[in-house]
């Protein structure tokens, strides 16, 4: 077996870099079941009520799109149909990112040629990840199962526990295999993201669509989990779980096998040549910029397109779902300022598409500071470019990518739910609308960034981040908990209009406007006259450690002077000061 | 709107710059500092149309702040800077139509690829010959469809490179331009260095490596704690430049009471000296009497020289240098 020596020390390392990260991951997985488990268990207190809900949310095409099917209408089966395929998920993206950087990463980078002339052996690092993996999935397994089982019954709990562990081991060989496929570790992440969404779509195809399909969701690792029927009130069905078991344990052995056929750090698929030379589309800061951000942006607009067209198309059920429980009821009544349910849901829905928006414009304009700070800013400005130039052309991306996003999500909310009711003609303007009324208050958040990069640069990233999350939190929580009007007023969202189903006049939208272009203003003014690079101590913390330093200084020259003294030497003479 | 006046302004003054001998870049007094830190107490420099002018110095003299102040890139706190006859921080985009800049560490886009880079730099600066380009790339064996992502340092360092020569900018700014290069690639990079001097364009090359400007410059500005402490002719400053000698011997020689040998340590046969070019022929004449078993000479790398002819106590960084 020498192939395998070394894996314990990796191993040790590999739990020694996700020390923080790991653990995290695990507790907040499992967190998110418990929470659900108590608050579920608050909000549909009664049988009757949880069976009134079960046969609205089961008849609901565009939940079981995006959640997955519904086995029952105990608590428990609420729990496992809320968060079986998005917990699965979660703990298989974490599977795929451990698994990656532990191996193709680290080969990518070097340290693992450091690592293999050791005396390690060659299967010794994918070893390594996979027993990293394997002990942060049966964690997951392990807590889940310990928090739920005080609440829910035991044998439901296992079940559910198992069958969200046993999907991230599937990844974990997914994971492991595209690290022996692709020569990098962004290639590596990509084919196993592309396994895991061709993996939700098959599931969310089986579980919504024609009877005809429903085959779909046994070819899916994430369909397995909700085939298992966890808390089902049929009873669960143990054996499914031997599928992600046997098909983890076929891709492990496969990757085993391919790392045996491959050199060191070379890929079986061959490397993807790119262009020798630049296109005309790349000619200038605008065009650098748009390159810089369209990937991120074809993400972000994949996420918003099956978001909100599911959300939109789950509208219609919500009126029976959310108002059965009273406090559910009144909180969104809040949150969107509306007096009917479905009103109140779309409106909650687009500020949530406003304030994604809003995270989204505010990490394309802050690439304006990370350009700097990671020296590539300086090859920019070197040329003919000018710094407002360039500065515009990152807020130009950052403002055209967030006005799609939010267009991208009232067509798509608006498809969704106008072809479930019927009405397509009258809700796809009627959400559009309401998606770009949230339009100016993404600016002014987009404007804060620009502001500080351009003013208070050493802090623009924790500052910015900090004002958004502010936002965020007034925007969500503020209604439901009756925040007074001036902490209200601290995020641009509560002055756009709560479409749809509310008034709308221009006036705060002007204002907004205004704000963002004068606080744009001001940044560019701070960008143009201010040093670029990630150099010299900030202007908020600077002076005080300045003030500290002296402080220091002072203290040692004092009891230098002092030693000095003792030793009959005139003070303030140092034997540094002879020649 | 300013800079196209300012284009107008400072083609007279570039014309008046292009005479070969005229001053392309001067510098008095600069100073930066960053809260505490010195970087620069009160720089002068000068550099003139048509010459390589090597600007030496060990990491953290304030090579790079001069040349970032040079690009517009940093505002000095005071002192005077003169580039092709404009500001350089007023005049920034009118001027980087001529002024070409390799970076000391160069840090390129990840997803994009070296011939893009190539390409985008070019565009950005007003053009590039596309001539030259593909000769250059050629001759530097580069292969431009990679993406940044795959190349190595000096793979990075040669698109920078490329990009800058085949701009056909007038002035060049190279930080440490041959970090991470082989030996091959630097020999390369000095023919390519040779024939810009030839075509008349000026060449400011900050290096730590004495015997990479020795090969290559005209005129040289050494700087220590952000202060020129020599600047002039190669050929005169190179009684600087003492070889370092280190011979095993067949017999003891006797050495020390030859002009121009320093530092003279003998353990046996075994001998370590410092010598002047002018004592070079009589040191090893002596030792070619003795018999010579192995023999090592090499110039003496710019910290030697600093530790030799500025040994004075080393300031704290933190405090202003003496002006």
């Amino acid at each position: 077996m020498t192939s395998f020596t070394g894996t314990g020390q990796l191993a040790k390392l590999a739990f020694r870099r996700d020390i923080a990260m790991l653990p995290a991951c695990v507790f907040g997985i499992a967190a998110l079941l418990a929470i659900t488990a108590r608050d579920l268990k608050a909000l549909y207190p009664t049988a009757a009520v949880r069976f009134a809900v079960a046969a609205s949310a089961g008849a609901n095409p565009a939940l079981r799109l995006l959640l997955g099917r519904l086995n029952g209408s105990s608590v428990g089966a609420f729990v496992a149909a809320r968060w079986g395929v998005w917990g699965s998920a979660f703990a298989a993206l974490l599977t795929i990112l451990v698994v990656v950087r532990h191996t193709r990463a680290d080969e990518e980078a070097g340290r693992l040629e450091l690592v293999g002339s050791a005396a390690v052996g060659r299967q010794a690092p994918l070893t390594a990840a996979l027993l990293a993996t394997v002990t942060a999935n049966a964690a997951i397994a392990l807590l889940t199962c310990l928090w739920l089982v005080p609440s829910l019954p035991p044998a439901g709990s296992a079940a559910l526990a198992l069958s969200i562990a046993a999907c991230g081991l599937v990844f974990a060989g997914v994971a492991a295999v595209g690290a022996q496929l692709a020569a990098t570790a962004r290639g590596a992440r990509g084919i196993a993201f592309a396994v895991f969404g061709a993996a939700f779509v098959l599931r969310a195809v089986g579980d919504s669509g024609p009877a005809g399909l429903s085959w779909l969701s046994w070819a899916s690792p994430l369909g397995w989990v909700e085939l298992t029927r966890a808390f089902g009130s049929a009873g669960e069905r143990w054996w499914v779980l031997a599928l992600p078991l046997v098909a983890s344990a076929a891709l492990v052995a496969a990757a085993f096998v391919l790392a045996s056929w491959r050199d060191h750090s070379a890929g079986l698929l061959p490397g993807r040549p790119g262009r020798p030379a630049a296109s005309g589309l790349l000619r200038g800061p605008f065009g650098l910029a748009w390159r810089l951000q369209r990937g991120v942006l074809a993400a972000w607009l994949a996420g918003y397109v099956f978001a909100f067209a599911a959300s939109g198309a789950a509208a219609k059920g919500a009126g029976t779902i959310l108002g059965a429980s009273a406090v559910l009821r009144r909180y969104l009544l809040r949150v969107g300022y509306q007096a009917t349910v479905v009103h109140a849901y779309l409106s909650a829905l687009m500020l949530l598409a406003g304030l994604a928006a809003a995270v989204y414009a505010t990490s394309a304009v802050l690439g304006l500071r990370a350009e700097e700070t990671g020296n590539l800013a300086e090859p920019v400005l070197a040329t003919a470019t000018g710094r407002i130039r360039w500065g515009l052309s990152h807020i130009s991306s950052a403002v055209a990518g967030a006005c799609l996003l939010l267009t991208v999500a009232g067509l798509s909310a608006g498809l969704g739910y106008g072809i479930v009711t019927g009405s397509v003609s009258a809700q796809v303007p009627q959400l559009l609308g309401a998606a770009l009324a949230r339009l100016p208050a993404v600016l002014v958040l987009a404007a804060v960034a620009v502001l500080l990069s351009g003013l208070l640069p050493w802090e623009s990233t924790a500052l910015t981040w900090s004002v958004v999350a502010l936002a965020g939190v007034v925007a969500v929580f503020g209604p439901p908990l009756l925040w007074p009007g001036w902490m209200m007023d601290i995020s641009p969202f509560t002055q756009t209009p709560k479409l749809p189903g509310a008034a709308v006049s221009a006036q705060p939208l002007l204002w907004l406007c205004g704000i963002a272009l004068a606080l744009s203003v001001a940044g560019l003014t701070g960008l143009r006259r201010r040093d670029i690079g990630d150099l010299g101590p900030s202007r908020l913390t600077g002076p005080a450690r300045d003030w500290l330093a002296d402080y220091i200084q002072q203290s040692k020259e004092l009891s230098e002077s002092s030693a000095a003294a003792s030793t009959a030497q005139p003070p303030g003479t140092t034997s540094q000061d002879k020649p | 709107m300013d800079a196209r006046i300012g284009a107008s302004g400072l083609a007279g003054a570039g014309l008046a710059a292009q005479a070969r001998g005229s001053l392309v870049l001067r510098a008095v007094g600069l100073t930066k500092r960053y809260g505490r830190v010195v970087a620069l107490g009160g720089l002068d420099l000068e550099v003139r149309a048509g010459e390589v002018h090597a600007f030496l110095g060990p990491n953290g003299s304030g090579k790079t702040t001069t040349i970032r102040i040079l690009l517009g890139l940093l505002k000095a706190d005071a002192g005077e800077v003169t580039l092709l006859g404009g500001d350089p921080w007023r005049d920034a985009v009118e001027l980087h139509r001529r002024v070409a800049y390799v970076p000391g560490d160069v840090t390129l886009w990840p997803g994009l690829t070296g011939g893009e880079i190539i390409d985008l730099l070019g565009r950005m600066r007003g053009g590039l010959d596309v001539k030259r380009r593909k000769a250059l790339t050629e001759r530097f064996d580069l292969d431009t469809s990679k993406k940044a992502r795959a190349y190595s340092r000096g793979n990075r360092q040669k698109v920078a490179l490329i990009a800058a020569l085949a701009s056909g900018a007038e002035l060049l700014l190279l930080d440490e331009p041959t970090a991470g290069l082989d030996p091959v690639m630097e020999a390369i990079f000095r023919e390519c260095v040779n024939e810009e001097r030839h075509d008349g364009r000026t060449i400011l090359l900050s290096s730590h490596v004495l015997a990479e400007a020795e090969a290559l410059a005209d005129f040289v500005t050494i700087i220590r704690d952000g202060r020129a402490v020599e600047t002039g002719a190669l050929a005169e400053m190179r009684h600087l430049a003492r070889i370092s000698v280190e011979a095993e011997l067949a017999a003891p020689v006797a050495l020390g009471e030859v002009v121009g040998v320093y530092e003279l340590t003998v353990t046996g046969t075994l001998v370590r000296c410092r010598v002047d070019r002018a004592a070079l022929d009589e040191v090893l004449g002596r030792m070619h009497q003795a018999g010579i078993r192995s023999l090592t000479c090499r110039p003496p790398t710019l910290e030697e020289l600093f530790l030799r002819h500025y040994s004075r106590p080393d300031r704290p960084r933190q405090e202003p240098a003496d002006d």
